[in-house]
């Protein structure tokens, strides 16, 4: 599979995969999409990225285990949570806010926060078993 | 009651738990000096607890806390009455001078911060055991007990023998534990309140109940097992692997009575009844003997004051179930008398093992003169075990055998039982204070000389307690004792006793012929110890053994099981998953008669028609695949028409999902398959192909019936209908399917992303293991024949 077309391209592919992945996520909770699809989207993104060039790149490209990256997302998913504890209402009920920045109304919420968590925790826990596959003994 | 907080006794029980969480840091700043300053903890809840001594002696009782799972009927409550507020008074008494004593035994001890944070915990969990109300809430703090009881006793966990000792104990009174449970949950069911003030109203409702049999039995194993009853006693003679601290807190004055204390809380609505009155004296005497013999054999001065604590433990669980008031109040002064010589005298043994490095009886002799008071505590404490005067041992011995000598049946056999235990206890306790104390100087591995004030502090108080209670028995009976038996019996008791006898009667001639009898013995001590020695050498077999064959024999069943169950092979694993599902589709639906019915020929236009041909193109093209990666690409192009029927059928999310879901199915099977060095080509034989081609076919149809009988049931709406009214407006989100999944379902998704990463991280150890396979050693583990998880299998990929 490394032909140097796939190689070359690769880079290129998985940057775009990401953006599209984020974009997805984002776009979630009206239009289709949502943190799950982007996570996995993200995930083969990185799993692409890993045949092509090896496991090494993606590894310094990521930076954090992407264990860690999984469990950073379960924590925020979990974080989304609390707000709902000083205004004494049901765990993980949402929160909205809507904040004016450079005249664009911004919907922001808890429930966006809980699913950029489902987004890590996917693209965490896939990647990782992606990548130990790929690894070879001598990699 | 508004005088004392609502709180005050929650804080109470809480606040060694507190304290446990700060010694570490503690004995990091002061060294063994944090000791001081940690048992004001315990100090202060000695006093909370002596605030209602005067309230509880007048009859009162409190209930505090607060609900905790109100849904269950869980409260956060604690019961005070007499017998509970004077065990209290037991627990942060003493826990007070053994975080005293614990600081100077484990002086300079690495890990002293963690062993005084164990006995804070174990103290709040023990003042939760015999304080709690609930019966839940009880039953926690009861396992909690077990559970720093295995903390302290494998402290040393270096050492094989603490290991076993700490494993041994665990398993015994954990087990109980759930005998216990099961008892409380019975209870709760057949008088229908789980607070213990309301069980012990609750009148003749156990006695007449039709479970009072199963509850008695489930309540005696938690008891039998926790205060080491015969045949359950031999974990309490291992326990003393642990430090001295430890034997002379969990396992003599404390945590050991806590089935005695069960039984006695127990007592007025379990208590009265035929078998009550045989089982508990016939265990509980039984006990006493084997535990005195067993005591009066050893040499080790540890080892002799435990088997003289399961003694003692027989004798209190005798009479509890002895059937008369007098002999319960003898069972809760000896208690009380108990807990204070017991604890000072294993103080002393650790204080004599402590300054001359061992405490074996052959090897000291004439310590006297280097530890004097070392010396004076040891016998202060054992003429109250002894029962002679003017200590509370004497007063709760003249009672108990009152009680024993008066009793409506059986009186003689009970007597006698009772006074050779305590003959051959008061030959013990001479032997533990007077053998090393006097005779000639002997040669100890360490040079002797006074303990440190932090060491004699405890047992000289406990010791002189043990006078002061006697001679201030005008106090101390009626407003401690009288009180807490009041309790046990379950009507009011005066508390009237009396150190100099109000009549020469039995209890004082038995006194007598106890104290020379024991005498007697004590003088022929070593022919006693042959003799007996001679006589376990002829049985041969002990319980403790019987444990250790009781373990094996769980171990190799575990194994046989385990091999049959796990075998290794991934395709004998599939092959049950699959014959189980397919068998439970396929057989209740004919069963029952539930097939659904054939549906109609669909109206599907072209293009429709032409996804459908491409999910079977694709499965054919699986089926004849050559080689394994062309079948894995070919289940790909089936999954991605699948995709497409859910895009066309208006479910755009899923089908997205299909399609990454499909996509990375593709490329981790390619992966694993090259990570397994598989075979380009299936190789399996004929007639397993068919076999696995019959069980594929079965797990079909079963699915895809199912799926027909569930649409053919009518669809109720009601769901689809709120998630529809509501996604816009409640949780502004046009995405339903999106909504539902991070907002009206959230902790549902917060649960399947936990799963998601839980996976993820069993599958990156699975690969870790195999990428280390090659190193692994080859032999499986014990008491099966697994085979090392490793091992590549062909199926993993087909």
């Amino acid at each position: 599979m490394n032909t140097i077309i796939f190689r070359t391209i690769a880079p290129f592919l998985t940057a775009l995969m990401i953006l599209f992945s984020i974009f997805v996520l984002l776009r979630g909770h009206n239009e289709p999409g949502g943190g799950f699809i982007g996570g996995l989207i993200a995930a083969s993104a990185f799993a692409i990225y890993g045949i092509a060039c090896g496991v090494r790149p993606v590894r310094r490209a990521i930076h954090f285990h992407p264990m860690t990256l999984s469990a950073f997302g379960l924590l925020l998913a979990c974080l989304s949570g609390l707000p709902s504890f000083f205004t004494h209402v049901a765990f993980l009920k949402a929160h909205w806010i809507y904040p004016e920045i450079f005249g664009v109304d911004l919907a922001l919420s808890t429930v966006m926060v809980f699913d950029i968590g489902v987004y890590f925790v996917v693209l965490g826990s896939i990647t990782s078993i992606a990548l130990a596959l790929e690894e070879r003994e001598n990699d | 009651m508004a005088l004392f907080g609502v709180d005050d006794t929650v804080l109470a029980v809480l606040a060694p738990f507190a304290a446990a969480l700060f010694a570490p840091s503690a004995v990091r700043a002061f060294k063994h000096n944090a000791a001081w300053l940690l048992a004001i903890v315990p100090a202060l809840v000695f006093l909370h607890f002596f605030r209602y001594v005067g309230a509880v002696s007048q009859g009162e009782t409190f209930v505090e806390g607060f609900a905790w799972v109100p849904a269950y009927g869980v409260n956060f409550t604690f019961y005070l009455d007499g017998l509970a507020v004077l065990f209290a008074l037991i627990i942060s008494g003493i826990g007070t001078l053994i975080i005293l004593y614990a600081g100077g035994y484990m002086k300079g001890h690495p890990q002293q911060g963690r062993f005084l944070s164990f006995l804070f915990l174990f103290m709040g969990s023990m003042l939760g055991v015999v304080t709690g109300s609930n019966l839940i809430t009880m039953f926690i703090f009861w396992e909690l007990t077990s559970i720093t009881s295995f903390l302290l006793i494998g402290f040393d966990h270096l050492r094989a023998a603490s290991r076993r000792a700490a494993m041994q104990a665990l398993v015994v009174t954990g087990g109980g534990g759930l005998a216990l449970l099961a008892g409380f949950l019975m209870i709760i069911h057949a008088t229908g309140v789980n607070e213990m003030g309301d069980v012990i109203a609750s009148g003749d409702t156990l006695r007449e109940s039709a479970l009072y049999l199963p509850i008695l039995i489930m309540v005696l194993l938690g008891a039998f097992t926790k205060s080491a009853q015969f045949p359950f006693h031999f974990w309490l003679p291992n326990a003393m692997e642990a430090p001295t601290p430890v034997s002379a807190y969990l396992h003599s004055a404390t945590m050991v009575k806590a089935g005695v204390y069960l039984l006695m809380r127990l007592n007025p609505v379990l208590g009265d009844t035929a078998w009550w009155m045989t089982l508990l004296p016939l265990f509980g005497g039984v006990t006493l003997l084997v535990g005195t013999l067993l005591a009066v054999r050893q040499t080790d001065l540890k080892l002799m004051l435990a088997y003289t604590t399961v003694a003692s433990l027989g004798l209190l669980v005798m009479l509890t179930g002895a059937g008369s008031e007098v002999a319960i109040e003898g069972a809760v002064l000896y208690l009380f008398a108990h807990a204070l010589f017991k604890g000072a005298l294993f103080m002393v043994a650790g204080l004599v093992d402590h300054e001359t490095g061992t405490r074996d009886l052959m090897r000291l002799g004439g310590l006297r003169k280097a530890m004097p008071i070392t010396f004076l505590c040891a016998v202060l404490a054992a003429l109250s075990m002894g029962g002679l005067p003017p200590f509370i041992g004497f007063i709760a011995k003249e009672v108990l055998y009152e009680g024993t000598w008066t009793l409506a049946a059986r009186p003689q056999l009970l007597t006698a039982v009772a006074v050779i235990g305590n003959a051959l206890m008061l030959a013990a306790a001479f032997a533990v204070a007077f053998k090393p104390f006097l005779g000639q100087p002997t040669k100890t591995p360490k040079h002797a000389h006074e303990g440190p004030v932090l060491m004699w502090l405890g047992p000289l108080v406990l010791a002189l307690c043990g006078l002061g209670a006697a001679i201030g028995i005008g106090w101390s009976g009626p407003a401690l004792l009288g009180p807490m038996a009041g309790a046990v019996a379950g009507a009011p008791v005066a508390g009237d006793y009396h150190l100099v006898p109000a009549h020469i009667g039995a209890p004082f001639y038995l006194s007598l012929a106890t104290v020379g009898t024991g005498l007697v013995i004590f003088w022929q001590l070593d022919a006693v110890r042959r003799l007996i020695a001679s006589v376990l050498k002829a049985i041969g077999w002990g319980p403790d053994r019987g444990f250790d064959q009781f373990i094996s024999l769980i171990v190799r069943f575990a194994g046989a099981f385990t091999a049959i169950v796990q075998p290794g092979k991934m395709q004998i694993y599939m092959n049950t998953v699959f014959v189980v599902v397919a068998a439970a589709l396929l057989v209740p639906m004919f069963a029952f008669d539930e097939a659904p019915s054939m549906p109609a020929m669909p109206d599907f236009r072209f293009y429709e028609w032409l996804v459908l041909a491409l999910v079977v193109i694709g499965i054919i093209a699986v089926l004849a695949a050559r080689t394994r990666l062309i079948a894995i690409v070919s289940l790909g192009i089936q999954g991605f028409a699948v995709a497409v029927i859910y895009m066309l059928f208006g479910a755009p999310d899923l089908s997205f999902t299909q399609f990454m879901v499909e996509t990375l199915s593709v490329v981790i099977l390619a992966l694993v398959m090259t990570r397994l060095n598989l075979t380009a080509k299936d190789s399996r034989p004929f007639r397993e192909t068919i076999s696995h081609m019959i069980i594929a076919i079965a797990g079909g149809i079963g699915f895809g019936a199912l799926l027909l009988a569930v649409t053919e049931v009518p669809f109720d709406s009601r769901l689809s209908d709120f998630f529809t009214a509501n996604s816009r407006v409640v949780a502004h989100g046009r995405n339903i399917v999106n909504v539902i999944i991070v907002d009206f379902r959230g902790l549902d998704t917060l649960g399947e992303i936990s799963v998601v990463m839980v996976t993820g991280l069993a599958i990156l150890a699975l690969i870790r293991i195999r990428a280390r396979g090659s190193k692994a050693p080859e032999d499986p583990p014990r008491g099966g024949s697994l085979k090392p998880v490793s091992e590549p299998h062909p199926e993993v990929a087909s």
